[in-house]
């Protein structure tokens, strides 16, 4: 049986660490997500006179999630900027810094408010070094905390890095744990394409491991969690918590289950996943986009073209259903991925 | 700060300025013109394709405003950008070549018509989305004020782009900021085919200006020594600190909306007012009015223009296509 859920997830990610790494290490401090995040700003706004932040309540407010808190009072106005409510602006200043010689880091409050900057994001900052023949460039970093659970409704509950790894031109990055929200964003703020960075609300809060100091995590590389022989479980941002919790439940029924954590979506490490799946023959894509051209569904794709014929049985998806979200508690659980649905992928595949 | 509409500011810029850099606005005008009618050509002889957007009729206003930017001064600008990437001293062989789709093209040949950029020149693109380039105006401008450097950013777009939100939030926090930015809205009266009263309440479009706080002004777009006045003063505020400016420049096309618009629109009695105002010929005349002697010179220009365009029609000729295993390059800078 499945426990019911934790309101947030907590380190199940560690457990499965310690099970493979026995050696003793010096502790590492547990710190939040938004705390890691908070450690990768300070630093790097520390390290690069070009770097800086702007976006709604970055600065006075401390950031609606309080990524951005305590940094307005160490470096100033001038490099973490209070903006109006200007959300295609914002995006559009960034870009135009960062074509100035700058390297901005972008709050958008929400990424729902950030589809009113899609015309900048899509439009300009993806296809600049491209149309304009690798001659410019635009070093962007445009952050966004996205996803449901919340009862926030329709309009506030969305997961939508679909819309953008639909993008050529576009970085997207989706951390999972503290350390990698540390070391992608340290990675991304030094990179010279422009990043989409998606945090999930749900994630600010819960603790982890994160090495104090320089600490990079690189793009297109997955983090194997679990390691398993029956089935892989694929996923990334808060979704990889639910892998992990029906990773557990399913070792009861003797189903080994190997867990992946995308970390980047583009670039994607299709290598990992298929080497997985060439193990276990079976697939589970969890996310929390919408089922329907969602993320999930180009990964099930490319693991059919790439490993077809190591597949015993269609791959699954577990997403969020086609339906805008509902602010019923009850509705909007049911409209979300959960535990219970991937153990009963993972079930129905063995 | 006198950024008021004033016809004497542009008689005295005629005396202020001399032979030397008359002329060579004159030659600026007369490049682009020539170029506009050689791409026509080039266009219906099926060398050119895709969306393309002339400027002949508006030349005052890319050669007014460009002639008083320094050389580091950025320009950003829209899908109608060929005079403004000339004005700003692009070759016409490289504008001749992009057109052409040529890899000799000022973007490699990726971006056509309407994606124009250079980087030396600091002519930082041209933008096909109406109002897209303003907020990337907003952050060049937000660049240079954190970098605490002397330079300014020039920002053209048309009438069609004031009832975008991008226009009134760039403005705004142009404005907020105190950004060194000169707007300069080219009022051609129509977005493709609706006319300004009918897209925008406000049609005296300087007038957006107030609300935000900066100076406005709305000059005779077919006056190269008028737009070349305002524009001068908005760069000099600019420059000083004092932020950003918004200079309505009323001018005409000559040419639809794009090659494939033959302008039905407008009425024949209307073309043939504007075409009287043509600003090249009244700049020519107006030239040769206070500077007699220099008429052979301005023939000598027309003669070497023509040269240099049919130069850069053999050039985009016989440039090479962009290799197809350059397809996928630069997607991303870091791979």
């Amino acid at each position: 049986m499945i426990s019911p859920r934790r309101s947030f997830p907590r380190l199940s990610l560690t457990r499965a660490r310690c099970s493979k790494n026995e050696a003793i290490q010096l502790p590492v401090p547990q710190i939040q997500y938004r705390e890691a995040l908070n450690q990768a700003l300070r630093e790097e706004l520390e390290r690069d006179e070009r770097v800086f932040i702007m976006g709604e309540e970055v600065g006075y407010f401390g950031g609606a999630f309080k990524v951005t808190d305590g940094l307005l009072a160490i470096y100033g106005e001038k490099r973490v900027r209070d903006t109006p409510i200007s959300e295609l602006t914002i995006a559009g200043a960034g870009i135009g810094a960062a074509m100035g010689g700058l390297k901005p880091i972008v709050e958008l409050m929400t990424i729902n408010f950030g589809l009113l900057a899609m015309d900048q994001i899509v439009n300009h900052a993806a296809k600049i070094h491209y149309m304009f023949g690798g001659q410019a460039k635009v070093p962007i970093v445009i952050r966004a905390p996205q996803g449901g659970g919340h009862q926030l409704g329709a309009q506030h509950s969305q997961s939508l890095e679909a819309y953008f790894l639909h993008s050529p031109g576009l970085r997207v990055v989706i951390p999972a744990t503290p350390a990698d929200a540390k070391g992608l964003l340290k990675t991304a703020i030094r990179r010279e394409d422009p990043v989409i960075f998606l945090e999930h609300e749900s994630l600010y809060g819960i603790k982890g491991e994160v090495p104090a100091g320089e600490h990079l995590v690189p793009f297109g590389v997955a983090n194997v969690l679990r390691e398993g022989k029956d089935v892989t479980i694929v996923s990334y941002s808060k979704c990889v918590y639910d892998a992990l919790d029906a990773a557990t439940a399913l070792e009861n029924e003797e189903i080994d289950a190997e867990v992946i954590d995308l970390r980047t979506l583009n670039p994607l490490d299709l290598k990992t996943v298929v080497e997985s799946v060439k193990k276990t023959g079976r697939a589970i894509v969890v996310y929390e986009g919408w089922r329907t051209g969602g993320a999930g569904a180009e990964i099930a794709a490319q693991i059919y073209e790439t490993a077809f014929d190591h597949l015993d049985a269609p791959v699954a998806r577990i997403a969020t259903r086609d339906v805008p979200m509902p602010y019923n508690k009850h509705l909007e659980k049911a409209a979300l991925p959960s535990v219970a649905e991937i153990v009963k992928a993972a079930e129905q595949l063995a | 700060m006198a950024l008021e509409r004033d016809r004497h500011t542009a008689q005295r810029a005629l005396v202020t300025l001399g032979e030397t850099e008359l002329t060579e606005l004159y030659r600026r005008m007369v490049l682009i013109r020539h170029f506009e009618e050689k791409v026509a050509e080039m266009y219906s002889r099926g060398k050119i394709t895709g969306f393309c957007h002339l400027y002949a009729g508006e030349e005052a206003v890319a050669v007014g405003a460009i002639y008083s930017l320094s050389s580091k001064d950025y320009v950003i600008s829209t899908y109608r950008e060929h005079g403004h990437c000339l004005a700003k001293g692009a070759s016409a062989r490289s504008v001749m070549a992009e057109l052409f789709g040529k890899a000799t093209g000022i973007s490699h040949g990726r971006g056509g018509s309407m994606h124009l950029f250079d980087p030396n020149l600091r002519f930082m693109g041209g933008y096909a989305i109406g109002g897209g380039g303003l907020p990337l105006a907003a952050g060049l401008g937000l660049s240079i004020a954190y970098k605490e450097e002397p330079e300014v950013v020039c920002c053209f777009f048309g009438d069609g782009a004031l009832p975008q939100g991008a226009f009134h939030e760039s403005l705004n926090m142009a404005s907020l900021w105190n950004l060194p930015v000169v707007f300069v809205c080219e009022n051609n009266f129509y977005g493709m085919g609706t006319m300004v009263q009918n897209a925008v309440c406000q049609e005296e479009l300087y007038r957006f200006a107030e609300p935000y706080k900066m100076p406005g002004v709305r000059v005779d777009g077919m006056d190269v020594l008028e737009v070349y006045a305002a524009v001068t003063a908005a760069v000099a505020r600019a420059r000083e600190g004092d932020g950003p400016s918004l200079i309505e420049a009323v001018t005409y096309r000559f040419r639809g909306h794009s090659m494939s618009d033959p302008g039905e629109y407008r009425s024949k009695r209307e073309e043939r007012i504007w075409q009287e105002r043509d600003p090249v010929k009244r700049f020519r005349s107006e030239i040769i009015t206070e500077h007699r002697a220099i008429e052979a010179r301005l023939e000598e220009i027309e003669k070497e223009i023509g040269a240099v365009i049919d130069d850069a029609v053999r050039f985009a000729d016989e440039s090479p296509e962009p290799a197809l295993d350059t397809l996928m390059k630069d997607v991303y800078v870091d791979e």
